[in-house]
Parts: structure tokens; C-alpha cells; sequence
């Protein structure tokens, strides 16, 4: 752009380039890094160093570095196992329903009938519905007293009587299971149905023409489009699902006997009601590491079976 | 012949049953916490599962509101929510500008850091975040929540605000420079204003956020005088667990700001969800 042939034009033209690339960027960006250092990056580094320390706020004294004590604690801790085995059941349980009626829903509101703009908004309320109330909502739904669920289950043959299932070591987990499902369908029905809406409509016209049947387009247009779609969206939202411990802390707070102790919740617990930091940043280090490892290999998956 | 063929009746009848389905499996838990909660108390435990209650009364809210402390939880809920919106709009927008009208060095670095802090597991720094508040001398304070939620708040506001900010054509503030504003008056008197509405969806997903977070706000306030409205209302969950007309009115009125931002932000859902897609 500038035509800069001379000395000092140069020396102007080089000054607005480091202006323009170098220092201004920075300017509009220091508030917003400041803060994410200060407050997320920075913890973030004395989190992992406190699981290598006997922090407990209950005894006080000076922390003291153990080393690896803590993880060796965790590797014979039976509660850590249970705990990562709930948080399977609870992340692919809550996502495998989410996933399939949200993308019913999508394909739904991707269609025409009359009302849909209402229709459309009724059915994502559940998003903005703040999740300690959807804990408590569900929490209230499952009480045989003030609850109509129980008395359903048992009227369809499920339960045996009326009971409460979050007392119910084997029945508890999908408590907060349908609590979450009903939270999370919008936002995969949201995300699901901008990428169908980003279909060309000529490839449906032309299937059409061509003969092919609703289903064979659904299998042969649709999927495949929305393919990329759903593995970023599916592979994020397990990593947010396996950290999300508000709905179970507040409706069974990972009882009974830890049957829906997630290790999210378990984490909470610890620094929250045993005030045991350095326990509790351990069992956090393993979730990072686990929700690392299953990042690392989903990646590479996708680059070996989906060709870009 | 290929319309003649979906207008088939089933598909039809189908269509609307799912469609019945979705309103219901929606609207249900929220049309029962609103039943249970205009339900007269005397009634409850021989109405309470009945899909209508017999008589109505406003006399839970009464309660809920003059005898209890919740009319205080929910002025600090809407301080720190609306404090923690404003302040992470601003910042994220400055972000935001700067990723979506700027080439710089470090720029991937700096989105990917930006991503990182929405993958890690956020209560892995509850207890560095507990040490560090109580060491300033800030725990059971307001402020302490603000800066918390706002830190947490603005990578995804800043993906979203970038987004708003890549709609708007870069002319527009080529036009204003070349006429001799500077680039930040060109940005304040030309792009904001047409940013507008993204800067009001954005608050909107902030105060959200800010409004149902729990579990910091459990750990940094214990003191009754500056509980948000979710740690008031498990509290006065457990030490009342059997006043069911009050709790679910409570929960009523804590729905009524999140309905409100939900109606006002609801037309921007699909930008921000996927602009943000980490976040739910």
C-alpha cells in the first residue's frame, strides 16, 4: 500500500507496521489475558503443585511437600475407582440421550409446521433454566411425597412401588442422568441444527429427482454432512460432561455409598466439605490426565478414519 | 409424486406426536415446580401428586419473600451477575476486536490458550482460588465472585463478541481512518454502535452463566449476608426440607431473570453456542 521510496517515508510506513502488527493487537487484549492469567493460568500451576503437598485446612500447619505420596494415596483409594467408573456411566449415559433427542429435535425444527418460532423457543428453555434449579426440579420430580415420577414408574411396571430411585444405590445415577439429558438436548439440538441449515437445499432437490427415498437422503446427505459437526461437537461436550458436578452434588451429593460419586463431585467434596486441597488437586491432576489422553486418542482416530 | 409421498398421513402424525413429546418433556418439570408452588401447604401431602391442585394460593411467595432472606439473595445474585456481565462484556470485546481485525505474532498461541481454559476441569482450581481469596482477605465478599466469574467468562464471550465483530464489514472502519479518525475512535463511534445487539446477546450469556454458577460461590461465601441466591437456596434446602410451597416458590423467582435474558438472547442462541461451541 504505501509506497515508501525514500528514508524517512520508510522509517513511517515501518513505524505504523509495528504499531499496526506488534503493540496495538496487544493493547486491545492485555485487560483479557491479564485476567485469565491471574485468575485461571496462574492457579491452574499451583493447583498441580499442591497434589504433591499435604495441604488440609483442618490441620493447620505448615504445608509440607510429600512428592508422591498423594497419587500413590489415589492409586489404592477404592473410592477414586468407583468413582471413575460412575463418571463412564454418567458421561456416555447423559450423552448417548442428549445426542439422540437432540438430534431429533433438530431434525424437527429443521422442517415446517405452524408455531414452529414458539415451538422453537419453549423447547431450549431448559437451557437458561439455572442448573442448581434443575437439580432441585428433578430432585423434587423423584420424591414419591410432592413427586409424580415414582408413582408413574411404578404404574408402568419399572418399580416395583413408589420409592424415591436417588435412595437406590443401583437406580440413582440416572436421577441426575435425566436431569442432565433434559438440560443438554437444546444445546445439541442448537448446534445440530445450524450445521443442517448450512446443507445446500439442491442436494435434497436433486436426490429427489433422482428418486431416492426420505431415509435414503437422511443416510446419504445428511449424515455424512453433518458428520464433522457432530464428532467436534460429541468429543467437546464428553470432556464438559465428565466435569459438570453441579446436578449430582445437589441432588444425591454422590451418595448413596458413593454410588453416584462422580470424580468430579468427588473432587468438590473433598475441598469443599474436608477442606483437603492437596487430595483434592490430586484427583483433579487424574481427571486432567484422563480427559487428556481421551482428547489425544479421539484426534487420532479421526485423522485415521475421516479423510479431509 | 415424491410430495405426494411424505404427506403420507403417518409421517404426518408422527411429526406432531414428537412434537407434543418435546413441549412436554420440556415444559413439564418447570410447569410442576410452578404447581407445587401455588399449591396451599394443607394440601400438598394429600394433593401433592396430583397433575392440578384443587386450590391455588400466592401465600408461598409471601412467605418467600417477607420472612425469609431471599429477597437479599437475590439482590447479591443480580449485583454479582450483573457486575461479572458488564465487566466481562467490555474486556471480551477489546479480545474480541483484536482476534477478529488483527494479524499478529503469538496469535494462535493466544486462541489456544483461550481454549485450553475451556477443556481443563474448572474445580481444579477451587482450592488455589480459596487460598488466594482468603490470603487478599476477600472471602464472603461479592467482589471476590465478580472477578472470579468474570475471568472464567471471557474466552467464550470473546469468541462470541469476535464472531458479532466478523459480520460487520472491515470498510466500515477503513472508511473512518481514512477520513482521520484514529482505529479506537473509528471502533467507538462506528463499529460499536452496529454491534449492539451482540454486545446486549453477550451480557445476556454472561448474566446467565453468572446467575446458576454454584460451586464457586458455595466455596468462597458461608456467611448468610452475601450468599447468591443458589447457595441461599440450598441452604435453605437442607435446614428446611420439608417446606416444599416455599422452596419451589424460591425456585420460581429464581427462574424469572433467566427467563427474562433467555426471551432477550434467545435469537442469538445459535451464534453463540456454536461461536463458543466449548461451552455450553
Amino acid at each position: 500500500m504505501t509506497q515508501a521510496t525514500t528514508a524517512p517515508g520508510a522509517t513511517r510506513a515501518h513505524q505504523r507496521f509495528v504499531w499496526a502488527h506488534l503493540i496495538e493487537p496487544w493493547l486491545y487484549l492485555t485487560p483479557a489475558l491479564v485476567l485469565i492469567g491471574l485468575v485461571m493460568l496462574i492457579p491452574l500451576v499451583v493447583g498441580v503443585s499442591y497434589s504433591f503437598q499435604a495441604i488440609m485446612l483442618l490441620k493447620p500447619g505448615q504445608a509440607e511437600w510429600v512428592g508422591f505420596d498423594n497419587y500413590l494415596a489415589l492409586w489404592s483409594d477404592k473410592k477414586f475407582w468407583i468413582s471413575l467408573e460412575n463418571t463412564l456411566v454418567w458421561t456416555f449415559g447423559s450423552l448417548f440421550f442428549q445426542f439422540t433427542l437432540g438430534l431429533g429435535l433438530a431434525l424437527l425444527l429443521n422442517t415446517h409446521f405452524p408455531l414452529k418460532r414458539l415451538f422453537q423457543a419453549i423447547v431450549f428453555l431448559p437451557w437458561a433454566v439455572p442448573t442448581f434449579l434443575t437439580a432441585l426440579t428433578w430432585a423434587w420430580l423423584f420424591n414419591p411425597v410432592i413427586g409424580p415420577l415414582p408413582h408413574w414408574l411404578a404404574a408402568v411396571g419399572i418399580l416395583p412401588e413408589p420409592f424415591n430411585i436417588l435412595g437406590d444405590p443401583d437406580l440413582a445415577i440416572w436421577g441426575p442422568i435425566a436431569a442432565n439429558i433434559w438440560f443438554g438436548v437444546p444445546f445439541f439440538a442448537i448446534t445440530l441444527l445450524a450445521a443442517l441449515q448450512s446443507i445446500p437445499s439442491e442436494l435434497y432437490e436433486a436426490a429427489e429427482i433422482d428418486g431416492a427415498s426420505a431415509w435414503q437422503s437422511f443416510t446419504k446427505i445428511t449424515l455424512p454432512f453433518l458428520a464433522p459437526m457432530i464428532a467436534i461437537t460429541v468429543m467437546l461436550r464428553t470432556i464438559w460432561i465428565a466435569n459438570f458436578a453441579d446436578l449430582i452434588f445437589i441432588m444425591t451429593g454422590g451418595g448413596p455409598a458413593n454410588s453416584t460419586q462422580i470424580l468430579s463431585t468427588y473432587i468438590f467434596t473433598t475441598a469443599f466439605k474436608k477442606l483437603d486441597f492437596g487430595y483434592a488437586s490430586t484427583l483433579a491432576v487424574a481427571l486432567l490426565f484422563l480427559l487428556f489422553v481421551y482428547a489425544v486418542v479421539l484426534l487420532a482416530l479421526r485423522r485415521r478414519f475421516v479423510r479431509v | 409424486m415424491a410430495v405426494v409421498a411424505r404427506r403420507n398421513p403417518l409421517m404426518t402424525v408422527g411429526k406432531y406426536a414428537a412434537i407434543l413429546f418435546y413441549l412436554t418433556f420440556a415444559l413439564f418439570p418447570l410447569y410442576w415446580l410452578l404447581k407445587i408452588s401455588i399449591t396451599p401447604d394443607q394440601l400438598i401431602f394429600t394433593e401433592g401428586t396430583a397433575l392440578w391442585p384443587t386450590d391455588a394460593t400466592l401465600e408461598n411467595f409471601g412467605k418467600v419473600i417477607w420472612q425469609t432472606d431471599f429477597l437479599r439473595f437475590f439482590w447479591n445474585s443480580l449485583i454479582v451477575s450483573l457486575a461479572s456481565a458488564a465487566i466481562t462484556t467490555v474486556i471480551a470485546a477489546g479480545a474480541g476486536y483484536a482476534f477478529s481485525r488483527f494479524r499478529f505474532r503469538g496469535q494462535k498461541l493466544v486462541i489456544a490458550l483461550m481454549l485450553l481454559t475451556q477443556m481443563f476441569p474448572l474445580l481444579m482450581i477451587i482450592a488455589p482460588i480459596y487460598k488466594i481469596v482468603a490470603m487478599l482477605g476477600l472471602l464472603n465478599s461479592l467482589s471476590s465472585l465478580v472477578l472470579v466469574y468474570t475471568a472464567f467468562n471471557i474466552p467464550f464471550a470473546t469468541f462470541l463478541m469476535q464472531s458479532f465483530f466478523d459480520g460487520i464489514p472491515k470498510d466500515l472502519e477503513d472508511a473512518a481512518m481514512m477520513d482521520g479518525c484514529t482505529r479506537f475512535q473509528a471502533l467507538r463511534k462506528v463499529i460499536l454502535p452496529l454491534t449492539l445487539p451482540g454486545l446486549g446477546a453477550t451480557l445476556g450469556f454472561i448474566f446467565t452463566a453468572a446467575w446458576s454458577e454454584v460451586l464457586f460461590a458455595l466455596m468462597l461465601i458461608r456467611s448468610e449476608d452475601s450468599m447468591t441466591f443458589p447457595v441461599g437456596m440450598l441452604t435453605f434446602v437442607s435446614k428446611f426440607s420439608v417446606d416444599w410451597g416455599q422452596m419451589m416458590a424460591a425456585g420460581v423467582l429464581a427462574l424469572i431473570p433467566s427467563c427474562l435474558f433467555f426471551i432477550f438472547i434467545q435469537r442469538y442462541l445459535v451464534q453463540g453456542l456454536t461461536s463458543g461451541a466449548v461451552k455450553g
